[in-house]
């Protein structure tokens, strides 16, 4: 009996990606964030809303523990990223970052060329084996074609990334990440730089790479989060204040403070 | 009636001109003439330049004796001869020793202040890199003369201190400090997200630099080098006090050399206003105007290119 429950609970750690525990952060003498307890499951998209200065930026960001490149941050509690506490201390930041990609706001491709862009985590991480220019080669088309964007630029692929538009700057952004397979991908507002299109464009991407990799997304935009997620999070003055399945939480949010927020009371 | 004698009352008022608006008008025609000063200065000293060197470029200048020559005698009283190989020499090996060691220093001041010191340190190099600018260059070559010359001759069992090797010392540690600063503002304009972008995928803090921080800044770092050149070259003082000033192709970082700029600084005083040795004085001051105005004029295309990328 016991060891059921036990094979249990593991099974239901199995289909976690991410796990925040009693997660508290300060930047200096402020803090941002009060006791994030968070599962956020595996294989879905999940997304992240609030009203500005709530902290769904800072929680992402302490995720691949970006944030501490402020060198001010202060953190309690703990993060497990399928099941490993990445704030242990034998933990290798390299290793964390591989894991776990991100795509911020603005795009933000490297001043390299389209190619240089997509093999540069790869350069980074996959050592262990040397690599002919075919492989490299595949890399990058496989890369690009899971962002549908390779029949767009497989001609120009040593053209400088900056060239793009905006939109696919932001697709590349997300192809460089695929080389080293992460399992995570965190996205911070991963369209609020596109037009329309542009944000269509990439939420259907967004929408494709679900299953393979597990997606937590911050976005300014309530209805984005409708349609382009599986679970919601709403977050308010650094707490969590409500998780549940977007469908419901949209529909019959369970606080006032989700209630008067998504209705547009404030925010 | 009335409506007309108000808007009267009106246009006389805004015809009015206050006092601030001569100041205004003032101010602006000061900033104007001191803007353009800067044009008419450099304008009205190339006029003048080669103005006196003039005599000499029109009759007796022949261009393989005067760069091909290494002989320097214009006291020769039956046959003087003009040809600053030897100075060009001079001036060449000085600069280019003094680069190999402002360039990694410099560079490496950069990197360190721009991407690792933060706060108050970050703000005490910097202070103290602009001082470092600020020492004038006859002190650099008092230096070279009083502690360097002994030390060279002492370590390395050398006859004459006053050589290449401690002219290169003192003014690559001159032309340092403008290089450094030049050099961080460019690594600082390199934009922050870029940085994020190499970290989130996992680079090392190094690796970010290396990889993505040095190839988004090399036009401004090369603007650097660039004009760190030009200062070698038109740096007078110091080389004159510190390389010897003697008229010798070098051989080894050994030798003592003369450079072009201390050969003028030296014998102008000394040569009679008009005559051949001081028209071929001037024609050195025109061949050097015109190297540093064209190196300094690529290295702020250079890092103008940068900026408008």
């Amino acid at each position: 009996m016991n060891t059921a429950t036990a094979e249990q609970t593991n099974e239901n750690a199995n289909h976690y990606a991410i796990q925040s525990k009693k997660l508290n952060l300060w930047y200096g003498a402020f803090q941002a964030l009060f006791d994030i307890d968070l599962d956020i499951k595996s294989g879905i998209i999940t997304s992240l809303i609030g009203p500005s200065g709530c902290g769904k930026s800072t929680f992402l960001r302490s995720i691949n523990r970006i944030n501490e490149r402020l060198g001010y941050v202060r953190i309690e509690g703990g993060i497990h990223v399928h099941k490993q506490n990445i704030y242990a201390d034998d933990v290798e930041l390299i290793q964390v970052r591989k894991q776990i990609g991100m795509v911020f706001q603005r795009p933000n491709p490297l001043p390299a060329t389209i190619k240089e862009n997509i093999l540069f985590g790869h350069k980074l991480h996959m050592k262990d084996k040397s690599y002919s220019s075919a492989d490299y080669d595949d890399i990058v088309e496989s890369s690009l074609r899971q962002v549908l964007l390779w029949d767009k630029v497989k001609d120009k692929l040593n053209h400088k990334a900056i060239s793009l538009s905006l939109e696919e700057q932001q697709k590349l952004c997300i192809a460089r990440l695929l080389p080293v397979k992460p399992n995570v991908l965190l996205m911070d507002e991963p369209c609020s730089a596109l037009d329309p299109k542009g944000t269509a464009a990439v939420e259907e991407l967004i929408w494709e790479l679900r299953g393979e990799y597990s997606i937590l997304m911050v976005t300014h935009n309530m209805a984005q989060a409708r349609r382009a997620s599986d679970e919601c999070i709403f977050m308010l003055m650094g707490k969590v204040v409500e998780h549940q399945k977007t469908d419901d939480l949209f529909v019959v949010p369970k606080c006032k403070e989700t209630a008067d927020y998504i209705e547009g009371r404030y925010g | 009636m009335t409506t007309t004698q108000t808007r009267e009352a009106m246009n006389e008022q805004f015809d009015r001109r206050t006092l601030d608006w001569y100041i205004d008008k003032l101010v602006e025609i000061i900033v104007f003439i001191s803007g353009i000063s800067a044009i008419i200065f450099v304008v009205g000293i190339f006029v003048f330049v080669t103005m006196e060197g003039m005599g000499f470029l029109f009759d007796s200048f022949s261009f393989s004796e005067f760069f091909g020559s290494e002989y320097w005698e214009p006291s020769d009283e039956d046959a003087p001869e003009y040809g600053i190989l030897a100075l060009i020499a001079g001036t060449a090996s000085v600069t280019g020793l003094a680069m190999l060691i402002a360039i990694p220093f410099s560079l490496g001041t950069a990197i360190y202040i721009a991407e690792f010191s933060t706060g108050k340190t970050r703000e005490y190099l910097k202070v103290l890199v602009e001082l470092l600018a600020a020492i004038p260059s006859v002190v650099w070559g008092f230096i070279g003369l009083t502690i360097m010359n002994p030390l060279i001759i002492e370590i390395f069992d050398v006859p004459v201190g006053l050589t290449v090797l401690n002219a290169g010392i003192i003014l690559g540690l001159m032309a340092a400090p403008i290089m450094t600063s030049i050099a961080e503002d460019a690594l600082k304009a390199v934009p922050d997200r870029y940085r994020e972008a190499a970290e989130a995928l996992g680079a090392t803090r190094w690796q970010v630099i290396y990889k993505t921080v040095l190839p988004a800044a090399k036009n401004g770092l090369l603007g650097a080098i660039l004009l760190g050149v030009g200062r070698g070259f038109g740096e007078t003082m110091a080389v004159l006090m510190a390389t010897g000033h003697a008229v010798n192709i070098p051989g080894s970082v050994f030798d003592s050399v003369r450079a072009l700029t201390a050969t003028i600084a030296a014998e102008l005083g000394e040569t009679a206003v008009g005559s051949e040795h001081y028209q071929v004085l001037f024609t050195i001051g025109i061949f050097l105007f015109l190297i540093t105005f064209v190196i300094n004029l690529t290295a702020d295309l250079i890092v103008r290119g940068i900026k408008n990328q």
